[in-house]
């Protein structure tokens, strides 16, 4: 009987019984980690970019200035909002609003997917709009003097410079997410805490199931900060470059071409 | 001597809050001039070239381009600056792109050249400047001499009738302002159209066909490189160049 086993047996014997249980779960915190971050990014973007689009006062029409205005009150409130509520109410709040008010029934995923992306995004708008200013305004001037509009200033150079920038807050927030899914349980999500509670309320074996838990979720963690900073490392390139030889590129410049002093 | 203006400023004027930094600025700028503005630091140079290029919006007075007003609302501001190209004094170049790319991008993302054109057009003008080595070098591996040079190439790139310079050497360090110098004496005689702020009191005095001197936001006296610098009428202009005759 479980109540005679030490404390390792009792792992392995909830490792034998329970394991796939506990690797779905997994699989799923990772999956709603992944997907949730990835569409908050989108929208933290989506945000970002809009909070700092420049009104000109001489040039913009009075109909233009005020819905931008407008929609620069009603992002700031969705981003004030999800920021300061915790994410275990907003499940709630969303989940059964949605039920009672709307009477829309979400599935699992669509829960999931919803709550966390809404509540990632809150993050991600203050960290791009962070990324995006901390782009050095010269390089805006320095498009907009060779005939870029705002548009295309924003795509081809601050943006560009913004998503390097803030990879290591898209990581911390991948990182938050896959610990924070666990308060979904609260609106029946069966990820990874769900089949700890399951599992330790079955068995009373909250020490082990906890220990096993807490196992799965650093191993998560820490392997994904490892390839986020991979990518990180890929994406600044190489620190050297390459002298490109003239002779290839225009022979007739090589002598005249200079303009050393 | 071919006399077709290409810009012309009028009565222009701007303040920042109740401060006045321009006042009544009148001058024109003829097709293939080089022109110098010079003067003490603080004396609306920077936010004079700055106004031209719609930078900073001008509150009062007009700007003229062949004709047009470019300080009308309706102007089409993004289109104007292609053909007013700006090279800043802390380069101001694309951080995310090579050497190459930074000449391109103006090409391709405004112009709609091709990537074929845009790239013949970017070593081109890199050549001129002496950087065409440097195609796929970051910004940050290169020098302040070398970024400018750059710098002159991508306005250079997008074919500009007008080119404006706005203290190009005063980041540098000073074996390296004489590689600028040389590039913008070398376009000053191939009948490129320039409006320089410089500190540069030699380069303004062999190179330019025009000076401006200006001091607390007005135009103190204009002239020919020799009206300023050898016969100046104003007491200001022969206090600030009196400060200089001993390096120049």
């Amino acid at each position: 009987m479980i109540s005679e086993m030490n404390f390792f047996e009792r792992i392995i014997y909830i490792l034998q019984n329970y394991g796939i249980s506990y690797l779905k779960g997994a699989g799923t915190t990772l999956l709603i980690a992944l997907v949730s971050t990835a569409i908050g990014c989108v929208i933290g973007f989506a945000v970002g970019i809009v909070q700092t689009i420049p009104v000109d006062k001489k040039r913009d029409g009075i109909g233009k200035r005020f819905l931008l205005g407008l929609v620069k009150v009603i992002l700031k409130a969705y981003v004030e909002i999800f920021r300061g509520t915790p994410m275990i109410v907003q499940a709630v709040f969303i989940y059964f609003g949605l039920s009672q008010m709307c009477n829309i029934q979400l599935g699992m995923w669509q829960a999931a997917f919803l709550v966390v992306s809404i509540n990632t995004g809150a993050y991600m708008a203050e960290s791009v709009r962070g990324g995006i200013i901390s782009v050095d305004p010269g390089q805006m001037e320095g498009a907009k003097a060779i005939g870029m509009t705002h548009v295309q200033a924003m795509l081809k150079v601050i943006l560009p410079q913004a998503f390097r920038n803030i990879i290591p807050q898209i990581g911390n927030n991948f990182i938050i997410n896959i610990k924070d899914t666990s308060v979904l349980s609260v609106i029946s999500i069966v990820d990874l805490f769900f089949v700890h509670k399951s599992v330790a309320g079955a068995l009373y074996t909250y020490f082990e199931s906890a220990t096993i838990v807490m196992c799965i979720y650093l191993t998560m963690t820490l392997v994904s900060s490892r390839l986020l900073a991979l990518w990180e490392r890929k994406l600044d390139g190489d620190d050297n470059y390459e002298l490109v030889d003239v002779m290839d590129i225009g022979n007739q410049m090589r002598v005249s071409g200079r303009g050393r002093a | 001597m071919d006399t077709e203006k290409v810009l012309q400023i009028s009565h222009l004027e701007k303040s920042f809050g109740t401060h006045e930094v321009l006042r009544d600025i009148d001058f024109t700028v003829n097709k293939g001039e080089a022109i110098s503005i010079i003067g003490p630091s603080g004396s609306g140079k920077s936010t004079l070239l700055r106004c031209v290029n719609l930078l900073e919006t001008p509150t009062g007075g007009n700007i003229y381009y062949h004709g047009k007003d470019i300080t009308d609302a309706k102007m089409n501001i993004p289109s104007y600056r292609e053909h007013v190209g700006m090279v800043f004094q802390n380069f101001n170049l694309f951080a995310n792109m090579t050497v190459l790319e930074n000449c391109m991008t103006g090409p391709v993302t405004v112009a709609k050249k091709s990537k074929k054109e845009a790239k013949e057009l970017a070593i081109k003008f890199l050549e001129k400047v002496g950087m065409e080595q440097y195609i796929n070098a970051k910004p940050r591996q290169l020098s302040g001499g070398q970024k400018q040079r750059v710098a002159i190439a991508r306005a250079l790139a997008m074919e500009p009738e007008v080119l404006l310079f706005d203290e190009p050497t005063s980041a540098l360090d000073p074996q390296m302002v004489g590689e600028v110098l040389s590039v913008m004496s070398k376009l000053a005689k191939e009948g490129m159209t320039m409006l320089v702020v410089t500190h540069e009191m030699a380069f303004a005095k062999e190179v330019s066909d025009k000076v401006i001197f200006m001091a607390d936001g007005v135009i103190v006296e204009e002239g020919s490189s020799s009206d300023i610098f050898e016969h100046a009428k104003q007491e200001q202009t022969k206090e600030f160049l009196n400060r200089f005759h001993t390096t120049v």
